[in-house]
């Protein structure tokens, strides 16, 4: 640290008195601060860290640090503060010294709610300004602008000086413009470019700052506000359509993933699959075991789990498909609605089977690390989990139709289900192909049910809330055709989220339902309907 | 591994014990000539069973309680199960069942309102006694229901005076959410009637309804975002149901919508709702109830391990809707002791003034009007799964049958010990609906 | 007994009479056995399982329905439950408006729900629902309507098979999302419910119990009349053909989408009155009724009694729900799921022909010589494996 900045300077003079002086008990902010933690109020423990904010103490950081972790204890009656490192040893607060026969049981956590969260957060951003780290720095500055505290002002000019990451550089003047901006201290001109900053920025949040000004802010000042705001809100009126498309495509891929193990079972078999939905249910139970079982004995594993559970929940539904078509369904072909009916059964037994087995609650399945948090694409938010799944649904659906074009078995899955008789004078094993068929659907609704366990309740009516969404695409697409599946589930899901803004979810629902049927009179095959003698079937 | 089958292997046990028991029907029924029977009417299967089945298990817990201390009157309790079925036309035909064939002499049963509905003119046409353990609407009082849930001012209101105060971040601003069902639409009319006349301003109250079962969430999510950057402090009130829960509250976390910028205070998600989601993401987000597994007295201590010792799980949790469960149980118990018999008209009767411990260490004494005296509790979700307790009203809250922040409600009453009248015009002095 | 032999032009038949001799044997003894014997008596009929009886005849007016359009024209609608569930709409507003001032709020006009939802007048659309007349023709009205222009549409532009399910499946869920709505003015997910009385007489009374079940089991005799009557004339004719081979019939100069649409809407208008029947019975009706899964499971009946021999319809309907009435108590409860799931399993593996359809079958194998041209097994319905 270059000693340039008159902060830097008071930070490095106060940690040589504190260490020179270490008995130095209830002479400064930092000993009121850890003073004010004992009382068991969350307002004082609140004004406590707002204390230790500008206290320039070098432990201060540390001190919220632990608050935040849940690892600052105290002792009440001896109005004593100490800090639990990571391997359990205690350290006094007041002095950095290791705490010797102390009784860890007598001590109690600081307890923190959301204000007190909220003072941490504003504290450790006025704290970490400074960090080595530049992530550190930039939570920092952001921090700075959610809680404008103006007290941190002259360490933010620091800040700002020696700052040399260009995107931190660009958070810090943010946050400070955001502090200047309702300061009437400051000088009219700073103001002004104050607005400037805050417009280049251009998101949301710097729109709250515009239209919050003070009061007495000065004409000037509001004007230049004004027609910021203008531009902004015009730029975010046109990525708010692009968000809605987003969610609309994010949709669509959920669709896509629930419907594609029916294009299989109902599109190309014809099997009227009423237990599809309990194969993607299946599918995220699967993963729930795999989760359980990692987190038992290994639990390094973990942010590959949903990996690991993706051939397992193949193998596992696509079993169960081929038991399920070998037990019932082989000797109702040609019999096509009398598959509703078996398969109903089914999924009523099924939905009770894992009722029992697991009980009736919802399940906890956890998300890897790799699909938490958001990605700001200009001022799209775009969140890692919602991505995956649209990534996934694609891939999916290309390994689908390559397992279709591409091989033997896909060969004779299109031959058999084309003329079922042709195929096996030509000396295929049709019975073997129905199996694999089916197989094939169920498994690929169970690697849905993989994704679907990361948005959705995990709990044994999973299946039943997309088993009509996914009929309805695989109708609206045009039955036997995976590109319609595709293009259906895209449009419906796109047309949904542009309606709900407007319309409201239910609505928007009704209405899309609305315009399906209406569609459907106008193309009653679907969008892609198959061409030939295959129709009149 | 095996934990997770070991479930399955009672089922069979149980499943076979079922089929025995059918098979000797005629010896069952001869046994039950000396033993008191009480109905349990809360699904087993269909949307709601996520959330009744808890409370099916909780009155067979407090039967084989009651009978390990002796029964009651000198004879055994016995739980008669039916499975309405998330079907309410259903309950209405179970409720019936039970008390004309399986002569029941008192009901446990019902969580949404519609099934409430569903068999009030069943009970009130039989003349028996339903006992109704969730929090819910209000807007009711009958003769024959007791109601050991919350009234809207037993939970909603303190929650929203809480996130007013300093305390909660002093909010500005509200959105609230909730499933377009009767007490979400209730409960919001009423908070906005009370956030109105507190001084919010009708532009700072965003009211959005989604259908049951909603799964996404996205743009809603974006919508309350868009609107809690306005720069005032929002928080959300959400009277979302069961499971759209878990994806409302997964968006949330996707969207990182932390509870220090929008804190979303819920009136139906408990420890049962969050056992199917990963809290990290969601610490210091609220639920307003009247009783928290974490609640640290030696009743809930005790009840806790006995629960879990009689589920054979020791990680089950327990949660509001179980306390009232327990509640009612055990005023209901009292009540046949107070008057030594279980003929419901007596025990109707004996029920108004009974005062049983709840688990919270406070006591719940039943009111003329039929509902009973509450704490309300504020808990901040913690990443274990339960609640840190934040607030804590000032002694009991005594449950309003008729909101006075309604308009065809506020000159209503309920008192069936002076008046004997459910819904009493304080206006025009008459007791409407007879 | 047979449907389509021209050779006995006899409405009925033999099985026909015995069915017909059952309902409305149960239509008379029922009430009597209810009413007039104490309830001490071995032979007495309890209240209780008088409007339990008078559910299952409901529901067997409702399948009924279901097997004149799917079982004589091939129809499968997924969307039935939407027609039930409107004509026990315009019941339940009926018996809604019965309640007059003894609702909770006493007032003169407005339901309950309306007054605490703070409505302050009355929608237009519940006008005349006070008025017996107008809401019995609304019970036909509503469902006929919609099933004429939802069939209108649809058949004219000749959608057919799995595609005809789907978006009957999506207009039953479109209604169901729609009457959840509480904006809707109907009570949104609590339906409407705690009636006083109909036409005067209490609801809750045993005579007037017994009286809808009469009603009931009279209107269930009705309907499987007219059915007969209608699938054994020339239309009838004309329908199975379309069953059979709708693109030849259409080469012949008949207008099919009329043919459909007529059976279409007369399925919907019964299944109007069976709707009708149920609300006062069970006392309540509520946005659940649509469904698109209480849709299936009237299919599910159908099926298990066997489709296309309308008398089959109902047992199914009657056997299903006993079983579910039956499956639900006692210990078995929490596991009645498997055992409902594993009859359709059963039924479809080994009785394909429902019960009535195997029984006949049976039958008429053993009257060799004359071949029981019943009903068979319509081709698919659906998209088959394409050939």
């Amino acid at each position: 640290m270059r000693l340039s900045s008159p902060l830097a300077v008071l930070l490095l003079g106060l940690a040589l008195f504190a260490t020179l002086v270490p008995r130095a008990a209830h002479a400064g902010p930092y000993e009121d601060a850890l003073a004010k933690f004992t009382t068991e109020s969350y307002a004082d423990t609140a004004a406590a860290l707002g204390l230790l904010a500008t206290s320039g103490n070098p432990r201060a950081v540390e001190v919220v640090d632990a608050l935040a972790d849940g690892r600052l204890l105290v002792d009440p009656a001896a109005g004593k503060v100490y800090i639990r490192g990571a391997d359990g040893s205690l350290a006094d607060a007041a002095s950095g010294q290791p705490a010797a026969g102390v009784d860890a049981a007598a001590l109690k956590a600081v307890r923190a709610n959301n204000r007190v969260r909220g003072a941490i957060a504003a504290a450790s951003g006025a704290l970490s300004l400074f960090n080595p780290d530049p992530a550190k720095r930039l939570a920092a500055a952001q921090a700075v602008f959610k809680s404008r505290d103006a007290t941190v002002l002259p360490a933010l000019d620091a800040a700002l000086a020696k700052e040399t990451v260009p995107a931190v550089k660009q958070a810090l003047a943010t946050a400070r413009a955001a502090i200047v901006i309702g300061s009437s201290a400051a000088p009219e001109a700073e103001r002004i470019a104050a607005v400037a900053t805050i417009a280049d920025a251009g998101d949301q949040d710097a729109l709250a700052v515009l239209q919050n000004l003070p009061p007495d802010a000065p004409a000037s000042v509001k004007t230049a506000a004004a027609s910021a705001i203008a531009g902004i809100q015009r730029t975010l009126a046109v990525w708010g359509v692009a968000q809605n498309v987003w969610y609309g495509l994010s949709l669509g891929s959920v669709l896509l993933l629930a419907a594609i193990g029916l294009a299989i079972t109902f599109g190309v078999m014809g099997v009227i699959n009423m237990a599809h939905g309990e194969m993607v249910m299946l599918g995220a139970y699967t993963t729930f075991v795999v989760q359980e079982l990692i987190r038992a004995y290994n639990p390094a594993l973990f942010d590959a789990s949903l990996l690991i559970a993706i051939p397992i929940a193949f193998l596992f539904t696509g079993l169960i498909g081929v038991i399920i078509e070998r037990t019932v369904i082989r000797f109702l072909y040609g019999r096509a609605l009398e598959t509703l009916l078996a398969t109903w059964g089914i999924s009523l037994i099924l939905q009770q089977a894992i009722r029992t087995i697991f009980g009736p609650t919802n399940r906890e399945v956890g998300a890897p690390s790799w699909m938490s948090g958001t990605v700001d694409v200009g001022h799209l938010a775009v969140t890692y989990g919602r991505a995956w799944i649209i990534v996934f649904a694609i891939l999916v659906f290309l390994a689908l139709l390559a397992v279709l074009r591409l091989t033997r078995i896909g060969l004779e899955m299109r031959a058999v289900t084309q003329n079922r008789r042709m195929a096996a004078s030509m000396g295929i094993r049709t019975n073997w192909v129905d199996a694999m068929t089916f197989g094939l659907g169920s498994g690929i609704a169970g690697i849905a049910g993989v994704a679907l366990s990361q948005i959705d309740n995990v709990s044994p009516n999973l299946g039943q809330s997309y088993i009509i969404d996914s009929f309805l695409v695989v109708v609206f697409g045009g039955v036997g055709n995976l590109w319609g599946t595709l293009v259906g589930a895209m449009s419906l899901g796109i047309a949904n989220k542009l309606l709900e803004p407007y319309a409201g979810a239910v609505l928007g629902k009704i209405a899309l339902l609305v315009i399906v049927i209406l569609f459907i009179q106008k193309r009653p095959r679907g969008l892609f309907a198959l061409k030939g003698r295959a129709i009149e079937a | 591994m095996l934990k997770l089958f070991s479930h399955a292997g009672r089922v069979v046990g149980r499943v076979a014990a079922g089929a025995a028991a059918l098979a000797i029907g005629a010896s069952v029924s001869a046994k039950a000539e000396d033993s008191i029977k009480v109905g349990v009417l809360h699904s087993l299967s269909g949307t709601m069973a996520i959330s009744e089945t808890t409370l099916k298990d909780t009155v067979l817990f407090l039967v084989d309680e009651q009978n390990k201390k002796g029964g009651l009157l000198g004879k055994k309790l016995e739980a008669v199960v039916v499975d309405p079925a998330s079907n309410w036309p259903l309950f209405a035909e179970k409720a019936r069942e039970l008390i004309t064939k399986d002569k029941v002499v008192v009901v446990f049963g019902c969580w949404t309102s519609v099934s409430r509905k569903s068999v009030l003119p069943v009970f009130k046409e039989l003349n028996s006694i339903l006992f109704y353990p969730v929090q819910y609407e209000g807007e009711e009082s009958e003769r024959n229901v007791f109601y050991t849930g919350a009234a809207p001012n037993q939970q909603a209101i303190p929650a929203v005076d809480y996130l007013m105060s300093k305390d909660g971040g002093e909010v500005k601003r509200w959105v609230l959410a909730g499933t377009d069902y009767v007490y979400p639409r209730t409960t919001n009319k009423i908070l906005e009637a009370y956030l109105l006349s507190k001084g919010v301003a009708k532009e700072d109250i965003m009211i959005n309804y989604t259908p049951f079962g909603h799964s996404d969430w996205q743009t809603i999510v974006a919508d309350i975002k868009k609107f809690g950057s306005a720069g005032k402090k929002t928080a959300v009130v959400s009277t979302i149901n069961g499971d759209a829960n878990v994806p409302f509250y997964k968006e949330l976390g996707n969207q990182g919508i932390k509870a220090t910028d929008i804190p979303v205070v819920a009136f139906s998600v408990g420890e049962e709702e969050l056992a199917g989601i990963d809290t990290k993401p969601l610490v210091g987000h609220l639920a307003a109830w009247n009783y928290f597994e974490s609640i640290d007295t030696p009743e809930n201590k005790k009840f806790i391990a006995e629960w879990q010792a009689y589920t054979k799980n020791p990680k089950r949790v327990t949660n509001d809707p179980m306390e009232a469960t327990y509640i009612g149980f055990n005023a209901w118990v009292a009540a046949v002791e107070k008057v030594k018999s279980t003929d419901p008209d007596k025990v109707i009767d004996a029920l108004p003034g009974i005062k049983v411990p709840n688990l919270t260490g406070g006591t719940a004494e039943v009111l003329p009007n039929h509902h009973i005296t509450k704490p309300v509790f504020i808990g901040e979700i913690e990443d274990n799964g339960q609640f840190d307790v934040v607030w804590k009203s000032n002694g009991l809250v005594p449950g309003d049958a008729w909101s006075d922040y309604l308009e065809g409600s506020k000159d209503l009453e309920a008192d069936w010990v002076k008046l004997k009248c459910g819904n009493y015009n304080t206006v025009t002095k008459k007791c409407g609906g007879s | 007994m047979s449907q389509t032999d021209t050779r006995k032009p006899a409405l009925l038949g033999t099985g026909g009479l015995v069915f017909l001799a059952i309902v409305i044997g149960l239509a008379v003894l029922v009430p009597a056995l209810n009413l007039l014997l104490p309830a001490g008596s071995a032979l007495h009929v309890p209240t209780y399982l008088v409007s339990l009886l008078g559910k299952y005849l409901c529901y067997a007016l409702l399948a009924l329905s279901v097997d004149l359009i799917w079982g004589y024209v091939g129809i499968l609608s997924l969307g039935q439950g939407a027609f039930f569930a409107l004509g026990g709409y315009a019941m339940g507003m009926y018996l809604m408006r019965q309640i007059g001032t003894r609702g909770v709020y006493g007032d003169p006009v407005l339901p309950d729900f309306m007054v605490f939802l703070n409505w302050k007048e009355l929608p237009w659309f519940w006008y005349g629902f006070d008025w017996f007349p107008f809401a019995a023709a609304m019970v036909l009205l509503a469902p006929g309507l919609l099933a004429l222009v939802f069939g209108w549409f649809a058949f004219r532009s000749r959608v057919t098979g799995v595609y005809l399910s789907i978006i009957t499946q999506a207009m039953t869920f479109a209604l169901l999302l729609a009457f959840f709505r509480n904006d809707m003015g109907f009570g949104g997910n609590n339906g409407l419910t705690d009636f006083k009385d109909i036409l005067g007489f209490n609801i809750q009374a045993d005579g007037t119990r017994a009286a809808l079940f009469a009603l009931t089991a009279l209107a269930l005799a009705g309907g499987y009349v007219l059915c007969r009557y209608l699938v054994r004339s020339h239309f009838g004719k004309v329908l199975i053909a379309i069953r059979d081979a709708e693109t030849r019939v259409r080469f012949t100069g008949y207008r099919v989408e009329n043919y459909k649409l007529a059976a279409f809407v007369v399925s919907a208008c019964l299944a109007g009155i069976a709707g009708a029947l149920y609300v006062p019975q069970v006392g309540i009706i509520n946005p659940s009724e649509f469904s698109p899964a209480n849709s299936i499971e009237i299919i599910v009946w159908v099926a298990v009694g066997g489709r296309g021999t309308l008398a089959g319809a109902a047992l199914g309907a009657v056997l299903v729900n006993y079983a579910k009435t039956y499956f639900t108590s006692g210990m078995l409860a929490p596991y009645w799921l498997f055992m409902l799931g594993g009859l359709f399993v059963a039924v479809t593996l080994f009785l394909p022909k429902g019960i009535l359809g195997t029984f006949l079958e049976w039958r008429a194998r053993r009257s060799a010589g004359s071949p029981e041209p019943d009903a068979p097994p319509a081709p698919g319905i659906t998209a088959k494996p394409a050939e």
